[in-house]
């Protein structure tokens, strides 16, 4: 490919040659856009990036994913329940507001909203108050041993600037709201959103007055995000020098651009789990010929399913060894996690033959595959390789593929049987997978699989300060929702980040990158 | 339209003694017919059925063709990341796209020769409107007509549905994008022949117009028909091809060419250029030699080229 070369040589001849652009403009790119700027209406990945370079929570992470102080400077405990957080001073933002505390309880007050994805991630907060300008309460229903990892991804928004542009409540986006929120930001944090071309282009500039560049003095004056679902087609435009940073390189290409020495490629294993639900609710599944009962609402079915998926070869052959298998939807790198319990069931055709036929389906049975094509690492060839091997034990699936923003609505909204779907980490713990993944109340469960013990544990976690007993409460609600069989663990993807010699990204582990952490060699 | 012909009387044995002594017709036609033969066989020749996801096994995946190493005998031409023998997904996948190549042909050609008739016998405002008609469809490129006709089916109808029907919506979307071409033609070669002898002879007769225009005027245009039809396989082959690469085709369970070009297209730089490459080649090759003898069969049929 030495045509490449020669266009990458040539790329960066110009680049360098070209008329002095204004500083340092970081290009990076990755399959799929952000699915809206307002950050309380989608609690997903992609959305989170572009927030946490714009705006701020009151305690932030690292890209190690250590918690520092964000718009807070310090915070403590005045009572089991309450905490108290003293407000940075002096904070502008984007537009010339100054921060206040009114600004934190309005975020809150905010992100608890119907509308809102996050509502469920502070579902304990029963309070925010302004004590004085800066000083805030939060009250929570009972004591909540990880309030501080669940509040780093309230992002805090100007009540001024909501009040002006209309956008007190957050967007529906089920719905399939616009409002001025959706294409414009305005935070506190290190950069500045220009430009919002959904789907198109994202331009982010400097914010000279951010309060973090004395202690970290960042040189990036510009960052230009693409995004370009096509696999080759991003290939080659990091091969070409057309950027400097890929969040997500295919996997077979790894190993092409950490050969071609102008690339260095950082990994690192993420806690995220990518799994398979089943709707195990529903009365009568909507995409089966199968009429008056739901075959997964049989635990011998979701068994079945589970034995039928031989993850290994997932692992090895599709994502060629950037995964590891799993048996649960607990990751990896979160509290609580067990290597005990992440084992998935063994692949055995024959024993999920014989539960298929046990459960009264000895011909199988149709369902519908919903499934994203430019979400997760091979999403579109995982799904793919799924079908075959359930056809091998009668279940024949169809696959319908749609791009993440048709696609999480309909999980959202629990319309579909059997679907895709990946969870990382809001908060570094396993209550955060387990209460997002199994409680019903949440959007992002559409299993519709009731357990009420397993719902009471979740909960009573929520509380637990007793660290034994709450170790020994999140052993039992992951062992619990592993055997309800009502997910198909799939795999743990371990990320790779592709950057150009000269420009160092630090690889955050949640896959979400912090661009004041990266740097242009001088 | 002045290349094509107009009027003729083709003899067989004519066709025949320039057909023998044109060896790029004679390659041609050989590979065009080779390749129809090997795709209508495909289910005894293919050691593998490639639409049947429950034989595709993951540890066959990403091997590569018989000559180099590392590869399995059992796949000739090597394997997707699916597991996907190549040589049964290209013998099923040229299957799928000359059946919609033919049938979007047969379907573009049929609506297009109607319309020509009728606007050329009757002429008027009815030929107008017709020929307005095929102007301002033939202003929008065909492939955007397709890509519209497509999504709009996609948008309409269950998932499931669509993935059963996908074949008849491509064959539609190519189909009704081409009539044009077609009717024009036809409409030329009708107004001709309409002011002949035997046309006015027999409507002296007091024959009925649709029985002139079916039994005598149809026969004596059909050759323009056959030359137009023959080049328009091929580009529907390629039309084909490019809905299926933009995703909109057929679907990855039932790939055809242009599907198994897009999967392939995700391995263009990992090395496995197998899975790109040989999907590719059967396409070029099909539709160049559908081409050149549709090339030469305008030729020959051209009374201004004997």
């Amino acid at each position: 490919m030495s045509l490449h070369r020669a266009l990458a040589v040539l790329a960066a001849v110009t680049f360098f040659a070209g008329p002095a652009h204004a500083g340092n403009v970081l290009r990076w790119a990755s399959q799929g856009d952000a699915m809206t700027m307002d950050s309380h209406a989608q609690n997903e990945g992609q959305t989170r990036t572009f927030a946490q370079q714009v705006e701020e929570a009151l305690v932030s992470r690292k890209p190690d994913l250590t918690k520092i102080p964000g718009l807070a400077v310090s915070w403590q405990l005045v009572k089991p329940t309450t905490w108290e957080f003293k407000l940075r001073p002096n904070v502008k933002f984007h537009d010339g507001r100054p921060f206040s505390s009114d600004d934190v309880v309005f975020s809150f007050k905010r992100a608890l909203m119907p509308t809102s994805d996050l509502k469920d991630l502070i579902a304990t907060v029963a309070d925010v108050k302004a004590v004085d300008s800066l000083t805030v309460r939060i009250t929570t229903k009972g004591p909540d041993p990880i309030l501080l990892d669940e509040i780093t991804n309230i992002f805090i928004m100007s009540r001024g600037w909501a009040d002006e542009h209309k956008v007190t409540t957050p967007q529906d986006y089920n719905a399939k709201q616009e409002t001025y929120a959706v294409r414009h930001k305005n935070g506190t944090g290190p950069f500045k959103l220009e430009l919002r071309e959904p789907d198109v282009r994202t331009v982010m500039v400097k914010n000279p007055d951010w309060w973090g560049l004395k202690d970290n003095p960042h040189n990036i004056d510009r960052i230009i995000y693409t995004p370009i679902q096509n696999k080759a087609t991003r290939v080659a435009a990091l091969l070409s020098g057309e950027l400097d940073f890929l969040l997500d390189p295919p996997v077979q290409d790894v190993a092409r651009i950490e050969s071609s020495g102008m690339f260095q490629v950082q990994r690192a294993t993420s806690p995220w789990t990518i799994f398979l639900g089943m709707n195990a609710g529903r009365k009568e599944l909507l995409s089966s010929s199968v009429k008056g009962k739901n075959p997964f609402a049989d635990v011998r079915v979701r068994k079945a399913m589970n034995m039928a998926v031989d993850v290994n070869a997932i692992t090895q052959r599709i994502m060629r060894g950037f995964a590891q298998p799993a048996g649960n939807v607990v990751p990896p790198g979160v509290y609580g996690y067990d290597p005990a319990i992440d084992v998935h069931l063994s692949f055995d055709v024959d024993g999920a033959k014989k539960l298929l036929t046990e459960a009264g389906y000895p011909q199988g049975f149709d369902v519908r595959l919903d499934c994203p094509n430019d979400r997760y690492l091979n999403d579109e060839q995982v799904c793919q390789a799924v079908v075959g091997m359930l056809a091998r034990i009668g279940v024949k699936v169809t696959l319908d593929l749609k791009p993440r923003t048709l696609h999480f609505p309909k999980v959202q909204t629990k319309q579909t049987d059997f679907y895709m779907y990946g969870w990382g980490t809001d908060t570094t713990d396993a209550h955060n997978h387990l209460s997002f993944l199994a409680l019903p109340t949440s959007v992002s469960n559409a299993t519709q699989y009731v357990d009420q013990p397993l719902f009471d544990l979740i909960n009573a976690m929520a509380t637990e300060i007793d660290k034994a007993k709450r170790d020994a409460m999140i052993k039992e609600a992951s062992i619990k929702l592993r055997d309800a069989y009502s997910y198909i663990p799939l795999d743990h993807p371990i990320i790779a980040w592709a950057t150009r010699k000269g420009v160092n990204v630090p690889i955050a582990t949640d896959n979400l990158p912090h661009f004041e952490y990266a740097r242009f060699a001088p | 339209m002045s290349d094509l012909p107009v009027t003729l009387q083709v003899r067989p044995g004519y066709l025949w003694s320039r057909f023998s002594r044109s060896p790029v017709a004679i390659i041609a036609a050989a590979i065009t017919l080779l390749m129809t033969l090997a795709a209508l066989a495909a289910p005894l020749l293919a050691p593998q059925n490639p639409f049947d996801p429950a034989v595709l096994e993951l540890t066959n995946g990403l091997l590569p063709p018989a000559w180099v190493d590392g590869s399995d005998t059992r796949f000739l031409l090597g394997s997707d990341d699916q597991g996907r023998d190549m040589l049964s997904a290209l013998l099923y996948g040229s299957r799928v796209s000359l059946f919609v190549g033919l049938a979007s042909v047969l379907f573009a050609a049929g609506l297009g020769v109607l319309v020509g008739l009728i606007a050329g016998y009757a002429g008027g405002w009815i030929d107008t409107l017709a020929m307005r008609l095929a102007d301002v469809q033939l202003t929008i490129p065909a492939i955007l007509i397709a890509l519209m006709i497509d999504g709009l089916a996609r948008a309409a109808l269950p998932p499931g549905v669509h993935d059963a029907v996908a074949i008849y919506v491509l064959i539609f979307s190519i189909g009704i994008a081409d009539w044009p071409q077609y009717a024009r033609v036809v409409r030329a070669a009708t107004a001709v022949q309409k002011t002949l002898g035997y046309v006015s002879a027999a409507r002296v007769m007091g024959v009925p117009g649709p029985v002139i225009v079916l039994r005598h005027i149809l026969p004596n245009v059909l050759t323009s028909v056959l030359v137009l039809g023959t080049l328009g396989l091929a580009l529907a082959i390629i039309s084909e091809a490019t809905l299926s690469f933009l995703g909109v085709g057929m679907p990855p369970t039932s790939p055809s060419l242009g599907t198994l070009i897009r999967i392939g297209n995700n391995f263009l730089f990992s090395g496995e250029w197998w899975i790109t490459l040989f999907p590719s080649l059967t396409l070029v090759v099909l539709a160049l030699a559908v081409n050149l003898l549709g090339d030469w069969l305008r030729d020959a049929l051209n009374p201004k080229l004997k």
